[in-house]
């Protein structure tokens, strides 16, 4: 499959790779740069292969209540929240934000690759008088991440973004087109989400880069996508979180509303709550060069196999070997040593505690 | 861009008749931005299309393979704090390491300039 921005990637120059069937910019100028240019200055990404499912109807709410482990019912109009939707075991089906349009509108944000089995999902989950709606087509989706990404912004759209509070969105206008514009990224820096038409993805994108032009913008890609939320010690699902994994384990207690009524997963999470969780993810980083640490690498303590690394990559803000895994809860605490095996070596590492990087 | 006076091989590496041997071009912009560049031990040998060395990028890891048999006699050691070398001078003060040559016939079954211009559609 491809974006609308498909030809204006490759006549950018960009490398593109297959994600989960979406021909997809990996990188324009190189990783590293665009990584770095969007802690500085600004980037922007076409993520349009995200998916968009709506609910909608007069129990919307219950319907995102019931298949969703944070609570949505503190939302106000106009309110985005990082959620999850998760087995009856209380595993992930996928990570997810969900935005409150208005009482009748729910609008989720899940990743591509798990977008038509969360759909299913809710239709098999539905809850009486809730309508369930695969939008995916009907938007493209851009990420404007950066420091500078207000300014740019604010040449292009109706509304201010400076008063715009995170994880707040508007329905307004960009290029005088109508559009979510939402105060939410995957970065771990400041910056905006827009929502729009596919018709008009080739202006906004171009006119994005032309008011960006004087801060600096560049395009960036998966590649420094990737890398900006592992820097930022955000999970990834199919990598960091997964059906094997659950919130609690994932060190993501902090979206699970214990005192909600009933929802999917709930009875398993208190069991597991009560009993305590067993292993936990942890980050790390390396102490010594020999490699990069990646998905799959066993993780050593004193010797014994206890883990396996499920995201590392090289941080190219912090200039560290980074990466996240699961460990034995009574095993490790941020300083405790470990190694990483890489190809035929042990590295030296020791844990540290997430996020890697914190924005000023 | 890429030198008459190299030879190179399908796997994007190249060699010149002094016996250093580093990545193309081509092989770079493939590799995307590279971050960690494991070497061999001077004096170690290899054979042809054994493979010598690992280079990493922020996107995969990629062995490196020895396009004529020898033994090593220099690695680049700049390379262990400056991995970026290969991407901005892969021809030059990118290369990876330089091996005594064993057979010199050996680099007349790697691509001369025109061929692997070809072979990268170039």
């Amino acid at each position: 499959m491809k974006t609308a921005l498909n030809e204006v990637h490759k006549e950018l120059g960009a490398k593109m790779v297959d994600f989960a069937g979406w021909e997809m910019p990996v990188s324009y100028s190189g990783t590293l740069e665009e990584h770095n240019n969007v802690r500085e200055k600004a980037g922007i990404f076409d993520v349009s292969h995200m998916g968009e499912i709506e609910i909608r109807g007069e129990n919307a709410l219950k319907q995102v209540q019931y298949i969703t482990c944070n609570d949505a019912s503190t939302l106000n109009e106009g309110q985005a929240q990082y959620t999850s939707m998760l087995t009856p075991e209380g595993t992930f089906i996928d990570d997810l934000l969900v935005h409150k349009i208005s009482t009748t509108r729910y609008m989720m944000c899940v990743n591509s690759d798990n977008k038509d089995k969360d759909y299913q999902w809710i239709l098999d989950n539905k809850v009486n008088k809730a309508e369930i709606l695969d939008k995916s087509p009907e938007y493209t989706q851009l990420a404007l991440q950066g420091p500078a990404s207000k300014d740019i912004l604010q040449e292009l759209v109706n509304i201010n973004p400076s008063e715009l509070g995170h994880y707040h969105f508007v329905l307004g206008k960009i290029c005088g087109i109508e559009s979510i514009i939402a105060r939410t990224g995957y970065t771990g820096e400041d910056g905006f989400e827009l929502y729009f038409t596919p018709d008009h993805a080739e202006n906004v994108w171009n006119s994005i880069l032309d008011k960006g032009e004087s801060y600096g913008i560049l395009p960036a890609g998966l590649g420094a996508r990737d890398t900006l939320r592992l820097e930022s010690g955000l999970c990834l699902y199919g990598n960091d979180i997964d059906d094997q994994t659950t919130p609690l384990e994932a060190d993501l207690a902090w979206i699970v509303a214990f005192d909600k009524n009933n929802f999917i997963g709930k009875d398993a999470l208190i069991e597991q709550k009560d009993e305590g969780i067993s292993r936990k993810l942890i980050g790390f980083e390396l102490l010594e060069k020999g490699g990069i640490p990646r998905k799959g690498y066993p993780i050593f303590k004193n010797g014994d196999k206890i883990g396996k690394v499920t995201s590392g990559n090289y941080a190219p803000y912090l200039e560290k070997q980074i990466g996240m895994g699961y460990i034995p809860v009574n095993l490790g605490s941020p300083d405790t040593r470990i190694k990483i095996k890489i190809r035929n070596r042990k590295i030296e590492a020791k844990i540290v505690n997430k996020p890697f990087y914190n924005r000023k | 861009m890429y030198p008459d006076d190299f030879y190179y091989t399908e796997e994007h590496e190249w060699i010149n008749k002094e016996g250093y041997i580093g990545i193309t071009d081509y092989g770079q912009k493939e590799l995307g931005d590279i971050v960690f560049v494991e070497l061999p031990e001077e004096n170690e040998e290899y054979e042809a299309g054994e493979e010598f060395a690992t280079v990493e990028s922020v996107k995969a890891v990629s062995p490196v393979y020895c396009p004529v048999s020898g033994s090593i006699t220099e690695i680049n050691s700049d390379l262990n704090e400056a991995p970026e070398l290969i991407n901005q001078q892969p021809h030059e003060d990118g290369w990876l390491v330089k091996i005594e040559i064993q057979d010199e016939t050996e680099l007349d079954e790697l691509m001369d300039v025109e061929e692997y211009k070809d072979f990268i559609g170039e």
